[in-house]
């Protein structure tokens, strides 16, 4: 009885979501027509990129110090490290790995440069960084991260760092991250690159940190 | 019925059927190896929305690395139990 009952429920709340997604109300602001109309002076000729970085930059700056932020308090909870051993990486899955890791960073190079024309930019090429980093840790080919040295957290801190400097350095002309038009191009492709490095780094170090057991084995 | 329209519906049914198996596998290992074939399809949803940025962040963070870091935390309780 009470299983019908709250099937009959869930069995009402999806006529309604669809019943809601049938008329949505139209959007009251039409921001489709107001990107495009300022694209050309954004630096980029890709819309994502152009919002992401240009428009509504302040939300990716803060999107990446928050994810700095959650690594930080991996860090400083110290994840205990428990002394577990893998059945060693086979040679096959090393080699492909060995195959793999420099086409994952041509590739990763590549979405940073097009993310500027095209579907990319610094999240994708950072996420494709660290699935390197994290195919590497598997085959054993790069030791867990005991604890991070200097160029490690520089490397982390980075991005986030070149982000400030530059919305920092912008506030002396006026608002906040508002790049003039003419070196909007080559202020936004700096602050990707950085970004890229520190989101494949934090991003792996979400992985390798957490299982660090495994350098002390050798 | 267009082409496109029967690859939405399938793509659709293929979404919610993967996502129906994640939850409802008895092996962690199972669940988890269904959770990253959503993943996927979702990607694959997004490109088919025309927002292949999103599709792009989805395939590389939702699926890849999410899917490692499940299957790592599978392996490491495996270990322990043993």
């Amino acid at each position: 009885m009470k299983r019908l009952l709250v099937v009959l429920g869930a069995a009402c709340f999806v006529v309604l979501l669809i019943g809601a997604m049938l008329d949505l109300a139209p959007a009251s602001i039409a921001l489709h027509a107001a990107v495009s109309a300022n694209l050309p002076s954004s630096g980029v000729e890709h819309p994502v990129t152009a919002v992401l970085l240009n428009f509504r930059g302040y939300d990716t700056l803060l999107e990446i110090a928050v994810l700095l932020l959650a690594l930080i308090v991996i860090l400083a909870i110290g994840i205990d490290s428990t002394t577990d051993v893998r059945p060693a990486a086979s040679p096959v899955l090393q080699a492909l790995a060995r195959l793999a890791a420099p086409l994952m960073i041509v590739v990763a190079v590549y979405l940073l440069w097009v993310g500027a024309f095209r579907p990319g930019g610094a999240f994708q090429a950072g996420a494709v960084l660290a699935a390197a980093a994290v195919l590497l840790h598997l085959a054993e080919l790069l030791p867990g991260w005991q604890s991070p040295g200097l160029r490690l957290r520089l490397g982390l801190a980075g991005g986030f760092l070149i982000f400030l400097a530059v919305a920092a350095g912008l506030l002396f002309q006026g608002a906040l991250l508002e790049y003039p038009p003419e070196q909007a191009g080559w202020m936004i492709l700096l602050i990707e690159s950085g970004l890229t490095v520190s989101l494949g780094l934090i991003l792996a170090g979400l992985f390798l940190l957490l299982s660090r057991d495994d350098g002390d084995r050798s | 019925m267009s082409l496109e329209f029967v690859f939405d519906l399938l793509l659709a049914l293929a979404i919610i059927w993967s996502a129906w198996r994640s939850l409802s596998a008895s092996r962690l290992d199972l669940a988890i190896v269904m959770f990253i074939v959503f993943g996927l399809l979702m990607a694959l949803a997004w490109a088919r929305l025309s927002a292949s940025d999103i599709g792009l962040a989805e395939a590389a963070i939702g699926a890849g690395l999410t899917g490692a870091l499940l299957l790592d935390a599978y392996g490491a309780l495996k270990r322990r139990e043993a």
